[in-house]
């Protein structure tokens, strides 16, 4: 669970985010729209602690995030190529972020080949380091990074971009099978409607920093969001 | 058209980030130069009185000559490291109606004007001026300034024919190493056979031709590979190396500290900044050369001490005052990931350490021109693992500029900001000034106890003083990120 409380942040007098209440059930399928500015990465950037807010909290299955490192090991993210670490192969930073999440070779391998699929033949084995991969490449290291070592909350801003058509499909089914069958809470940000709405129970409409739309997804959402930026 | 391309470079240089940098950046870049160049110029004319003085009863100019093969070696050794054919500019130019050819002669032309090649210039002019107010006829010393120059614009362009490749290096480092081996322990007079070659350019003017022809050889050469070559996929697109996948297997004794150890040594293998700086601080085990053997310095103990901390803490200072930024680009990953702070500080001081001890081992071989020297050395080292490792961490929390791994090393000013000017004074000045009160005051032995004292209590206090930066670096945390992200310009 996820909670935040009178979240804002401010830069100078301006206000990016504004969050009054906002609470993220355990395993929930969270989606984050909005146009440009509308204060997704810093509310994921608070989340993740990166940013200090300018008034409340954000807590993270109770522990409030920028208190205590605690929320760490269940959580992860990847956000932008800021994750990645260019120098290193991409099985490299696997095996990284696997020591870092307690998780060996074998355990990573195991997963990898999971997200043989995803990956096209274009990850493993390339002998490439990631700063010479294409950015969607870079991407798809990243989030199959991030799912390393069963995490309990997974943060994907913007995962769809960049990616090929036939890696987007993928990516979905892969984000849903991660709620369904791991249970994990999975906020994702993005601009492709569509996707979005196939993949998210749920999806909050940020503007201008506040809350505008919290919808069950159902089978009017699309439509229903579509009229929303549109008009 | 070469119009255009002139204003073209013209604006690259003074629009170019480095001239948006802070006014303190600025002067230092601006003073490092004028010394730079001063310091050419200054050789130059000094270099026919060194000569005079070594060898009294030769021609300088005989035995200037004598040395140039090495020059030619270690001048294209040095550029193999320094000087790349900027080709990436010419990107944009490819689609527009511009002829090949011209382009080419663009890059080529252009890189003749680099400064390395003016470097030699203001060495070679001011001798040359020496030598003919010494009374040098000037039929002879202006083709042979002339030669010289070709000369430097042959060493720039085989550099680029032979900068694509990496046996070269080896073959020009091993050809040096030997050559110099060969001739120093007198096994082959290499001096004395390449001497008359070179002496030759002064002494036959005529002989100006043939550096001359070599020259536009070059050029010819480099001119007919870049033209058939300017694509973006053959010599426009940047090389990426094939990456070998390492694990590194030995670095698991150290625990929880191996993943981040594994880390850092790719990062200073990998990367042009980082492994420059590790062949620079190895060099600097040479610097005590230039000390220990002349008299003046030999005595002068506060000196030896400045050797001392500055030999076994050359990779302490090059590498640690720039910590976090070494990790700027991927910072924001390392503050969210599952990595407790204090492990990944702990491993920056190991690898810091090991470096010092690796540096004072180096310097054993000065045990040769004293005991004194080797005591103080040890005393420095022990200062530097205690204490100067503790400072640099402290004050890296201050780092907040970003850097760019995969940039070259060399002037290269990115991430540095007042902290490095700062750091100077208590990591080089202090253990200096204790040592220099103590001598003074006491004695010599008394100096280097109390600054291997220093050093154990430092070293004793380890997971102390940690943990302080630990907390230090957690409370900077946002600001670092955010600086970190800051691209320059």
């Amino acid at each position: 669970m996820i909670t935040a409380q009178n979240l804002t942040k401010k830069y100078g007098s301006q206000i990016v985010l504004n969050l009054e209440n906002l609470e993220i059930p355990k395993g929930q399928s969270f989606g984050l729209v909005g146009n440009n500015g509308a204060g997704k990465t810093t509310f994921f950037s608070l989340l993740l602690d990166l940013i200090q807010p300018t008034t409340g909290h954000v807590e993270n299955q109770g522990i409030q995030v920028n208190k205590s490192e605690d929320w760490k090991p269940h959580t992860s993210a990847f956000i932008d190529e800021t994750f990645l670490i260019g120098y290193l192969t991409p099985e490299e930073y696997f095996y990284f972020i696997g020591d870092l999440r307690g998780r060996n070779k074998a355990d990573v391998d195991q997963l990898l080949a999971s997200f043989e699929d995803f990956f096209h033949g274009e990850i493993l084995g390339q002998k490439k380091y990631l700063r010479d991969l294409s950015k969607g490449n870079q991407k798809k290291a990243g989030i199959v990074a991030s799912f390393i070592g069963n995490p309990e909350v997974v943060i994907l801003d913007e995962p769809f971009a960049n990616l090929d058509p036939t890696t987007q499909i993928r990516l979905k089914a892969i984000i849903k099978d991660l709620a369904e069958r791991d249970r994990a809470t999975i906020l994702i940000s993005s601009h492709d409607l569509l996707h979005v709405t196939e993949v998210c129970e749920r999806i909050v409409v940020l503007n201008k920093g506040e809350i505008v739309k919290d919808i069950q997804t159902s089978e009017e959402t699309l439509k229903e969001l579509e009229t929303f930026f549109g008009g | 058209m070469f119009k255009r391309f002139v204003s073209l470079q013209w604006k690259s240089f003074f629009r170019s980030s480095s001239f948006g940098k802070s006014l303190i950046i600025k002067l230092v870049m601006l003073f490092f130069g004028l010394y730079m160049l001063s310091a050419m110029v200054g050789l130059g004319i000094a270099l026919y009185f060194i000569l005079k003085k070594i060898f009294p009863d030769q021609a300088p100019i005989w035995m200037l000559s004598q040395y140039l093969l090495y020059w030619v070696l270690a001048e294209l050794l040095f550029r193999y490291f320094m000087q790349k054919l900027p080709v990436m500019d010419i990107k944009p130019m490819l689609s527009m109606p511009i002829k090949k050819s011209s382009i080419a002669h663009y890059i080529l032309g252009r890189s003749g004007f680099s400064v390395y090649n003016l470097t030699a210039l203001f060495l070679f002019v001011p001798f040359c001026i020496v030598l003919l107010y010494h009374g040098y006829p000037v039929v002879n010393v202006g083709p042979w300034l002339v030669s010289m120059f070709a000369l430097v614009l042959c060493i720039n362009y085989v550099n680029f024919l032979v900068n694509k490749n990496d046996k070269a290096f080896a073959i020009l480092a091993g050809t040096l190493l030997i050559l110099f081996a060969l001739d120093y322990f007198q096994w082959v007079p290499v001096r004395e056979f390449f001497g008359p070659i070179f002496h030759g350019l002064y002494q036959y003017p005529i002989m100006v031709i043939v550096p001359i022809a070599l020259a536009l050889a070059t050029y010819y050469i480099n001119f007919r590979y870049l033209k058939n070559r300017l694509f973006l996929d053959a010599s426009l697109k940047t090389k990426s190396k094939e990456a070998k996948t390492s694990d590194l297997a030995w670095t698991k004794r150290f625990g929880d500290m191996a993943p981040f150890l594994q880390l850092d040594l790719k990062m200073i293998w990998r990367n042009k900044r980082t492994r420059a700086q590790v062949f620079i601080s190895l060099l600097f085990v040479f610097y005590g050369l230039i000390f220990y053997g002349q008299d003046q310095f030999a005595s002068m103990m506060p000196m030896l001490a400045f050797l001392g901390i500055f030999m076994t803490g050359i990779f302490l200072t090059n590498f640690g005052q720039f910590i976090p930024a070494w990790d700027s680009s991927y910072y924001s990953m390392m503050m969210s990931q599952n990595i407790p702070l204090r492990k990944y500080l702990e491993s920056k001081a190991t690898l810091i350490s090991v470096s010092v001890v690796v540096m004072f081992l180096l310097t054993i071989p000065y045990v040769y021109f004293g005991w004194d020297a080797l005591a103080i050395n040890f005393a420095c080292a022990l200062y530097n693992l205690g204490v100067n490792i503790p400072v640099i961490l402290f004050f890296g929390s201050f780092n907040k500029k970003r850097i760019e791994l995969d940039k070259s090393a060399i002037g290269n000013m990115q991430g540095t900001s007042a902290t490095q000017f700062l750091i100077i004074l208590p990591v080089l000045g202090l253990p200096i000034l204790i040592f220099t009160v103590f001598y003074y005051l006491i004695s010599l032995e008394a100096a280097v106890i109390i600054l291997s004292l220093i050093g154990i209590i430092g070293f004793a206090l380890k997971n102390r003083l940690l943990d302080a930066i630990t907390e230090k670096y957690r409370t900077k945390k946002y600001g670092m990120i955010a600086g970190f992200k800051e691209k320059e310009g």
